[in-house]
């Protein structure tokens, strides 16, 4: 028999926990909650949570909304010993099973082989926004200790009173509790046994600081390696379900097309084939994959198409339909800036181009979806299952609790897996089936249909004094979005707006959101002004910097370069660039070669140094770095949507160029771990640096200012002047 | 069709003109070989035929007739990795491991050929596969460490 007890739960009234009136539904779904878990003992952060994932209506009156903006997650530690971390947060690259696990092993004293991590199943984990805005290691990870260490002092408690002597004496080592006086033992499950405790997570509860952690803070190898170098790991696009169609969609021409007629008998007379045509969707499946892209090859389509913008034209089109901006996201005013440019000893004016740029992701977007009766369940690599839920309930009008998205570690993101198109589509054409359907975007798809990095025009108008300090400073972004739009640097006369525009592709988040063009443009600004001032580009920064953590990161990337200690090579430049962006503080420096044949540019060599508080896992923390310096490069040098009326013409890998081993520099990294700072994500931050650092070092060797990314996608030969 | 793979000979459905990829993947459930592009510039199906790197996306059945097929399933020998999957795991390469198989066969046709290559070997023998998390230099660190082996 279990026991129950109902002492450890705090009564907490507005979030729906216990009260006289509904105590004993509480204990009902209590009972729900350890039965499908198991029994032992779970910490959570909000009770609701928890019995959320009990889907009896008798307890609507408990369950309510999961509150979206709590973090949600809950620990769970089994009789088996087995403790398992229940996170809506999900598994893209970023290694974070292996670091919020870490940080689970330190505060609870376990192995990390003890610990399994549940992640991103809406009928398992608690509701999650996504996983995005690097919000995983500073949000998740801190309340993931809480909990961990709350689930500590529990055991630490439970043993107490078992042996019925001061807790004091007790310790935890190596998922055990341990009495120091007799050397007697008792595991996590033994202590757990025949338990039913569900407890918050405590605000007081101290945790272990971090000079003395001993799993996080080191390079934990990644969890799930051994599965991924085995080819043993399923992605989404891997899974096979028993009597599963492959599903195929019929794609518009170009953006704006609209069906104008359809003949579909052809496909429907091959056999096995279910088409679906409802409004503008028009999909197959079929038994085979070769079957369904025959079928969607028989359909006989044409299209009404509209005029659309060219990438010839699509900065004037940003410009023309641009939103004026004023008091909207990422607009600051600051001082006079027609007063600061009056004041100013000299004066620049500058517009950067932006182009759309594609995630990528080495794996392309797939679903499997599955009906069993009116319960819908899809598998898909998206950073938002709980958004995928929402989209799928409102596209077939169920109830959420009908709709179960699993979401396995996918093949990367990068910020542009926010959305759930082959969710839907998977899931339409499995409901005509009635099979499951799995559906893999191709290549040309993702290039296509997934969503790009915002094309963006920037305007910068900028004046110094003669000493070197900056006293002017307007900025306008048209389309490229708010993040890393305001300069780190001590203006007195700032006006800085953000121009929303829509977007004539799809566009969306990507690694860095805007920063990535906006720090372009700023800190190429930057260079040109110190340029004009006569001032080392260092120095020009550091003179007009307060914040000391960006400071710390410029000084460290330059001494680790030897910048100023050399002169660039015959052809070579060096450039620096940097800044801060979702609570990580980044400075790259880089040395480019020219050919002056050939206009070539080649990156030679960088250094990046980082800082994002305490670190978590050197070696994950490394590697991040490096993917955001090796991605940047690409953004940089020639990463560039090209399209047509509408049309991308350069839908596959043969010429939409992406940085390859030819390409990557000798990249170092220095990484500064600021231990008395809570950690911040890094998997976006460092790649802010990486392209104006790049921008700098071809004006130092040739005096070519570029003000367009990519920079050189056909190299600088045009710029050089013919010979 | 027959098709010889890891070592098992397998009889398949498939048309002759379906590319080994599918087959391996959908018929066979061999699904460490990935779909990355459809047209070989991605190496993310990369299997040995015949001891060399092939991009299964680009090879028809018909041609895999007589040949010896092994992927990435094939390499761990009773539990043992593979010396070239043992130097990645080590070297802890990855972040989203959905290129892993195809670098790792694309590095073991290497040093099979080339057992002690230099950097710039490996890299112009790497370069068609691409990894997006751009571990490249790590990668290129696996494959030395796996030629010391």
């Amino acid at each position: 028999m279990e026991k129950e007890t109902d002492a450890d739960i705090k009564t907490n009234q507005e979030q729906g926990q216990p009260t006289p009136d509904n105590g004993n539904q509480f204990s009902r779904s209590r009972r729900r909650f350890f039965k499908l878990l198991g029994g032992g003992i779970a910490v959570t952060f909000v009770l609701q949570d928890a019995f959320a994932l009990l889907t009896d209506p008798e307890n609507a009156a408990v369950l309510q909304q999961a509150s979206p903006k709590k973090v949600g997650a809950w620990i769970h530690i089994g009789e088996n010993d087995i403790i398992t971390v229940y996170t809506g947060k999900v598994e893209v690259g970023q290694n974070i099973r292996t670091s919020l696990a870490q940080v689970v092993a330190e505060e609870l004293h376990v192995p990390m082989a003890s610990i399994t991590m549940v992640m991103g199943d809406t009928d398992l984990t608690p509701y999650d926004a996504g996983t995005f805005g690097s919000r995983s290691t500073p949000s998740m990870g801190p309340q993931l200790r809480k909990a961990a260490a709350t689930a500590h002092a529990m055991l630490l408690d439970m043993a107490a009173q078992q042996w019925k002597v001061n807790k004091s004496a007790l310790r935890v080592a190596d998922g055990k509790v341990i009495n120091t006086k007799n050397n007697k033992s008792l595991s996590f499950g033994q202590i757990t046994k025949g338990k039913q405790l569900l407890k918050e997570v405590s605000e007081s509860t101290s945790l272990t600081p971090t000079e003395k952690w001993r799993v996080a803070g080191t390079s934990v190898p990644k969890v799930n390696g051994r599965e991924l170098i085995t080819g043993r790991h399923k992605f989404v696009s891997d899974l096979k379900q028993p009597g599963m169609l492959y599903g195929k969609v019929l794609r518009a021409p170009a953006f704006g097309a609209s069906l104008a007629t359809v003949d579909l008998s052809a496909a429907k007379a091959m056999p096995g084939v279910v088409v679906v045509h409802e409004d503008d969707f028009i999909g197959v499946a079929a038994p085979d994959a070769q079957t369904a892209a025959k079928a969607i090859e028989a359909i006989k389509v044409s299209w009404n198409n509209t005029e659309q913008p060219s990438r010839s034209n699509i900065f004037d089109y940003l410009k023309q339909h641009a939103n004026d901006g004023r008091g909207g996201r990422g607009s600051s005013d600051k001082g006079d800036v027609k007063q600061g440019m009056a004041a100013a000893y000299k004066k620049l004016e500058a517009t950067y181009n932006v182009d759309y740029i594609a995630h990528a992701p080495m794996e392309p977007r797939a679903a499997v979806a599955q009906w069993e009766n009116d319960k819908l369940t899809v598998w898909t690599g998206t950073q938002r299952p709980f958004g995928v839920q929402d989209d799928l309930a409102s596209k077939f009008n169920l109830s959420k609790e009908k709709v179960r998205v699993i979401m396995l570690d996918t093949g990367s993101a990068y910020g542009g897996k926010h959305s759930g198109e082959a969710a839907v589509e998977a899931a339409r054409l499995a409901k005509v089936a009635q099979k499951p359907v799995k559906l893999t975007w191709t290549r040309e798809e993702e290039f296509t249909w997934a969503y790009f990095r915002p094309a963006g025009v920037i305007e910068v108008s900028s004046g110094v004094k003669n000493d070197g300090t900056l006293i002017s400073w307007e900025f306008h972004n048209y389309n490229s979005g708010p993040s890393g739009i305001r300069t780190p640097y001590e203006v007195p006369n700032q006006q800085i707006q953000y121009h929303p525009v829509e977007s004539p592709l799809y566009q969306g988040s990507y690694r860095g959101l805007a920063s990535t063009a906006n720090i372009f443009a700023l800190e190429s600004q930057m260079d040109d002004l110190a340029s004009l001032v006569s001032m080392d580009p260092l120095e020009f920064r550091l003179k007009n910097l307060q914040e000391p953590r960006l400071k710390a990161v410029f000084e460290a990337a330059a001494e680790g370069f030897g910048w100023g200690k050399t002169k660039p090579a015959p052809n070579h430049g060096y450039g620096i660039g940097g800044g801060t962006e979702k609570g990580g503080f980044t400075a790259t420096c880089a040395e480019i070669a020219v050919d002056p044949g050939t206009g070539d540019v080649k990156v030679v060599r960088t250094t990046t140094a980082f800082e994002c508080g305490a670190i978590i896992n050197p070696e994950h923390l490394e590697n991040q770095i490096l993917g955001a310096i090796v991605q940047g490069l690409g953004g940089a040098l020639f990463e560039a949507v090209d399209f047509e009326n509408g049309k991308i013409l350069n839908p596959h890998f043969a010429q939409y160029k992406v940085p390859r081993f030819k390409d990557t520099p000798v990249v170092e990294i220095i990484m500064l771990n600021r231990k008395d700072l809570p950690s911040a994500g890094a998997g976006e931050a460092p790649i802010v640096g990486i392209a104006p650092a790049i921008r700098n070092a071809i004006a130092d060797a040739t005096g070519v200012r570029l003000k367009t990314l990519p920079l050189v996608p056909d190299g600088l030969k045009a710029n050089l002047g013919a010979p | 069709m027959e098709l010889q793979v890891n070592g098992n000979k397998h009889t398949v459905s498939a048309a002759s003109d379906t590319s080994l990829l599918y087959v391996l993947r959908d018929e066979l459930d061999l699904t460490g070989s990935k779909y990355g592009c459809g047209e070989g510039q991605c190496g993310a199906c990369t299997v040995l035929m015949d001891g060399k790197a092939v991009r299964s996306c680009r090879v028809p059945l018909s041609a895999t007739q007589g040949k010896q097929i092994t992927t990435i399933e094939g390499l761990e020998k009773e539990g043992q990795l593979h010396p070239v999957q043992q130097a990645f795991l080590d070297v802890d390469v990855f972040q989203c491991g959905y290129c892993a198989p195809g670098m790792i066969m694309s590095a073991v046709a290497l040093l099979e050929t080339n057992p002690r290559p230099s950097e710039e070997e490996i890299v112009a023998h790497m370069n068609g596969n691409i990894c997006r998390c751009g571990t490249y230099p790590r990668i290129v660190k696996a494959i030395k460490e796996a030629s010391n082996a």
